[in-house]
């Protein structure tokens, strides 16, 4: 029997993987070779996709971008032995863009079948939560603290302390849950967890309950990722049949059960107050801070709120040593970070590394370059609310502190390259438009001042009162940073001040028309 | 007349479907949104009649139901296309030709975003991100997913949508 690996990733059935898989059935009937088909989850590497994976005594064979009408020619080339074919990629593991990474949260991505927890278990699955069920809930918190784990779903507050914070307060009952939500333009690491390898989101957040003493748990998935709903759901129902979940877990006296939650298309349900409301059955309107979340949470109870690549760090981090983690990375941002490449790249895809490698290694060695052959103009980095920098900061270290002090952020990981044609102005006005659907309403600078910034911006291209305005643009971002109540008011400013500054060549349109 | 009958019929006759979800969720306020997204897979949209009936069955007021059903974007009060194509408007999409996709839509369907053609055979929407975003511009066509579209393959997908 031959294994062929046909990813089930949603961008690999955007790509009609579901189609090429019924192809390969059909046509191994007809020539009477018997296949067996496993809709693994994505190596990450994008550009390759659908990647079909064939199992030879030497390794795993891929070929890539492959198409129904390819079919027919790798059944000829004998793909199913790992013959040669113009779409072979050789041994997948000895891919570059694979095998320069460090890939700790991303170790099982494209090996495993998503939903079997044999191959979770084979491939170190439930190690971690293995350990914590050995340890007390203020052990488990200081091993993730010794790791210097900090949130990835953009704020970058350290993990450890929220659960400490969670784990000391008393109540009768506290809750877990992950802000899957993703809504960062650009971004597409929790889809791929979630679709991909859910049983380690599920160890995750299992172990953060028994670090924080909670015994129910939510995800609040965005809607726009069905593949990942139903995945999740599937994997809580085979763990809750295998005691992982429910009941009594493994025979100890731990309780923990878990439910997904569809969104509703709303970004700032994604701030984690707001996803709160939501998750309450309520619009996603922010909740001022203080209390936090940690001490008056979902339903007024104590919560730990992280993102899904948070959760997905710690059963790593259980299983091996915080310091098997800290290991990885610079300064005050230990470990790894999966960067997600994507917009104008000839590779794109998840490049897993450990903080501090470099914008230009990401973008130039992993990614290629934009893919038209035209320069690199701009990046903008950690999504709609990111900043757009230019192409002569790509020696950029990309790690929490180097970015801030350069006026950008991590976000969630998010890179997205623009090759010249870009125009920054319009850039601008988008992210100001973004703000302006997306805002709760709750505060003036946001609601209003992001309509006033579209108007602002059409002047200054239009070559109206250009200076004066630039300045009232200044202003309004300021008012926004200044006066609003969450990130979505306050960082708009961020990738249309950054625009402005490391583009102004694209805000002078008149001139320079009038100059040519 | 005969028309206003039939609908009074019909409203007496059956119960707002609706109320049978709610109940599934065990008339639960937190689950307001699994709730009118189950109304609006069955029926294709929320209708505004229904929502009394759901503010009644998870005893919360008929404005907080109004609130969360016009707040978040999933939501239509209005019966929409029968098709839906969800295209991608945000940034990644954008730096792989993604606004000249979606013109090249608009142009096919003769209907700006938000709009549904006048057949009401498709509605275009706008989403912000489907995370595909290093293979945009990319797209949710009834639910499918759809990536690397060209704006010269536009009306191919248009045609085998509507066919
Ligand atoms: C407008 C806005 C949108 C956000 N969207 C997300 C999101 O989609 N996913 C996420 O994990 N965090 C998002 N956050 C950050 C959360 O508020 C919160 O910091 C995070 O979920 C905490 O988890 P972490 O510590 O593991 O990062 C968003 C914040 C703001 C202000
Ligand atoms: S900044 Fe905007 S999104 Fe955030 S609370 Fe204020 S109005 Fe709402
Ligand atoms: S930006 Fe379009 S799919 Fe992510």
């Amino acid at each position: 029997m031959i294994k062929i690996f046909i990813p089930r990733d949603m961008l690999a059935i955007a790509l009609g993987a579901d189609e090429v898989a019924e192809a390969i059935v059909l046509e191994a009937a007809v020539q009477k070779i018997s296949v067996q088909i496993i809709r693994n989850s994505s190596r990450g590497m994008a550009w390759l996709e659908p990647l079909v994976e064939v199992e030879t005594p030497k390794g795993r064979v891929g070929y890539g971008g492959v198409k129904m009408k390819d079919v027919k020619g790798l059944f000829a080339a004998k793909f199913y032995e790992g013959g040669k074919h113009e779409l072979g990629q050789g041994l997948v593991e000895e891919i570059p863009f694979l095998k320069n990474q460090e890939r700790l949260t991303f170790a099982r991505a494209g090996i495993t079948d998503p939903v079997s927890l044999t191959d979770y278990i084979a491939h170190g699955g439930f190690e971690g939560l293995k350990k914590a069920l050995t340890l007390s809930g203020s052990d488990i918190v200081k091993e993730v603290q010794e790791s210097g784990l900090r949130g990835r779903g953009g704020a970058g507050f350290p993990t450890g302390l929220k659960w400490k914070t969670v784990n000391e307060v008393k109540a009768d009952q506290k809750y877990v849950c992950c802000n899957a939500d993703e809504g960062d333009s650009g971004t597409f690491a929790d889809r791929m967890i979630m679709e991909g390898d859910p049983f380690l989101l599920i160890e995750g957040m299992i172990i953060a309950a028994l670090a924080g003493g909670a015994t129910k748990g939510y995800i609040y998935c965005r809607s726009e990722y069905p593949y990942a709903i139903s995945t999740l759901k599937e994997a809580i129902a085979i763990a809750t049949n295998a005691k992982w979940l429910g009941q009594n877990i493994q025979g100890t006296e731990h309780c923990f059960t878990l439910e997904v939650r569809r969104g509703a298309g709303a970004y700032i349900c994604g701030e984690e107050t707001a996803m709160l409301e939501s998750l309450e059955g309520k619009r996603g309107m922010v909740r001022a801070k203080p209390p936090i979340p940690a001490l008056v949470g979902l339903f007024g109870k104590p919560t730990i709120i992280n993102n899904v690549l948070s959760f997905c760090a710690v059963p790593f981090i259980l299983a091996r040593g915080a310091k098997a983690y800290a290991d990885y990375g610079m300064g005050r941002s230990r470990g790894t970070m999966p960067f997600q490449l994507g917009g104008n790249l000839e590779r794109g895809g998840i490049v897993e590394k450990a903080f501090g490698i470099t914008l230009r290694e990401l973008v130039e060695d992993f990614g290629g370059g934009p893919y038209m052959g035209k320069p690199l103009r701009a990046v903008q980095l950690g999504g709609p609310l990111g900043a757009y920098v230019g192409a002569n900061q790509l020696d950029l270290k990309m790690d929490y502190e180097t970015l801030s002090a350069n006026g950008a952020m991590l976000g969630h990981g998010g890179i997205v390259v623009f090759d010249t044609t870009v125009d920054m102005a319009q850039q601008a006005r988008f992210a100001m438009e973004f703000c302006a659907i997306e805002s709760c309403g709750k505060c003036t600078p946001c609601r209003i001042g992001s309509t006033r910034g579209v108007e602002v911006i059409d002047k200054i291209v239009a070559g109206e009162n250009r200076d004066a305005n630039l300045l009232l643009l200044e202003d309004l971002c300021q008012t926004m940073t200044d006066g609003s109540l969450c990130a979505m008011g306050g960082l708009t400013p961020m990738p249309v001040m950054s625009a402005v500054k490391h583009f102004p060549e694209d805000f002078d349109k008149p001139t320079r028309l009038a100059a040519e | 007349m005969a028309k206003k009958h039939t609908l009074i019929d019909i409203n007496s006759s059956k119960a707002d479907p609706a109320v049978a979800i709610a109940a599934r969720y065990g008339n639960k306020p937190d689950a307001l949104l699994e709730i009118l997204h189950d109304l609006q897979q069955e029926l294709g949209y929320v209708p505004e009649k229904s929502l009394p009936a759901i503010a009644n069955a998870l005893n919360i007021s008929r404005a907080e139901a109004y609130g969360v059903a016009t707040f978040y974007h999933d939501f239509h009060l209005d019966p929409i296309g029968k098709h839906v194509i969800k295209i991608c408007q945000a940034e990644a999409c954008q730096s792989a030709g993604g606004m000249q996709v979606i013109a090249a839509l608009e142009k096919g369907l003769k209907v700006k975003l938000g709009q549904t053609t006048s057949d009401g055979l498709v509605t275009l929407e706008a989403v912000y991100c489907l995370g595909l975003c290093p293979m945009g511009p990319a797209a949710l066509i009834d639910g499918k997913p759809k990536a690397a579209i060209k704006p010269n393959t536009v009306d191919a997908l248009i045609k085998e949508l509507v066919s």
